[in-house]
């Protein structure tokens, strides 16, 4: 529970902000709502919403919704190790949890504990996914009624950057987590005019091959010097 | 193509959005089963969040859309200490805290 604290802290502003901006751009509290229980995954609801208030046609915002969204096949492909045991209907539910939290947690409780059983590790998985899902519900729908009461400057929209950072920071510890990072921040800033998603896409694979290939050349590195 | 106006045409993208979106998440979680992945793409995997959230992340530090996409002290100072704090005492909660402080005592002084 208590590992579930920082996220919250970036959950619960992100979703009073999504649940704000939304009303802004002109859906009522249904449709907000529905994006925060149906799509679940904050950054796209904000592209989206975004293309919706530039007149954006509707395809190109689900397209780039979902291009921000790729990431998560990664997310997916990294649990397979650690939850293939689990029921069909257990995996549509880890499914429908699957997001930046969740999965960074999980992930992280997993490699420190390689010896939990699989009913350990699909109780974590719940256990801190629920407790991130339901406050973006309640913090979206308090955005939404209760928007127009929270000030225009206390700079909600850094939310999001400030707690993404303070994740990353910590697992800067080998030279090919350090290259990876570098390589997709450089290549995002180089791609970002190009339509929303796609930039992020490049930077993202160009900084895992980099990761991979930093790793591989110091381990050959250490097997040579051995 | 015709923007999204409508509330019909705003339920369409809400409900594209989350169907693809679930199938996404659920791709390799379904699909994968007993089968292990090739060993180059779990080590590409290990690098996944190092990767995507800074990528996700650079573009909104450098060009914030709350000031229309113009480079911006405070933000900037803020992500600074975020990451130095972060590195530096691996305590994410921590680091969070001296970035809000930094951003909201920036904001502050510079009005």
């Amino acid at each position: 529970m208590i590992a579930t604290t920082p996220f919250l802290i970036v959950v619960v502003p992100f979703a009073l902000l999504f649940g704000v901006m939304s009303q802004e751009a002109g859906m009522d509290l249904a449709q907000t709502m529905g994006f925060s229980i149906l799509v679940f995954a904050g950054a796209s609801q904000f592209t989206a919403v975004q293309l919706i208030s530039d007149q954006a046609p509707a395809l190109l915002v689900i397209l780039s919704g979902l291009a921000v969204n790729l990431r998560m096949a990664m997310y997916s492909a990294s649990l397979v190790p650690w939850l293939r045991g689990a029921s069909a209907g257990k995996k549509v539910l880890i499914a429908y949890l699957l997001i930046d939290q969740s999965f960074a947690l999980s992930l992280q409780h997993y490699e420190r504990h390689p010896r939990l059983t699989l009913p350990q590790r699909l109780a974590y998985f719940f256990g801190s996914a629920t407790l991130l899902c339901l406050p973006w519900s309640l913090a979206t729908w308090a955005g939404a009624t209760l928007g127009r009461a929270i000030p225009d400057d206390i700079a909600l929209d850094f939310a999001m950057p400030i707690t993404f950072l303070a994740m990353i920071a910590p697992m800067l510890r080998t030279p090919a987590h350090l290259a990876a990072c570098g390589v997709a921040i450089v290549l995002a800033l180089v791609f970002a005019g190009l339509p929303s998603g796609l930039g992020l896409m490049i930077a993202a694979l160009a900084g895992m091959a980099t990761g991979a290939l930093v790793e591989t050349v110091m381990e050959r590195g250490k097997a040579t010097q051995g | 193509m015709s923007p999204v106006t409508s509330d019909l045409s705003i339920w369409i993208v809400i409900l594209a959005l989350g169907i693809g979106t679930f199938l996404i998440r659920w791709s390799f979680l379904a699909t994968l089963g007993d089968r292990d992945l090739p060993p180059i793409v779990i080590r590409m995997l290990r690098y996944t969040a190092v990767a995507v959230l800074p990528a996700l992340v650079a573009p909104l530090v450098m060009w914030p859309a709350a000031t229309g996409g113009q480079p911006e002290p405070a933000r900037l100072s803020a992500a600074a200490v975020t990451i130095a704090v972060g590195v530096l005492t691996k305590n994410v909660i921590l680091s969070i805290v001296a970035g809000a402080t930094v951003l909201f005592a920036m904001l502050y002084v510079l009005g």
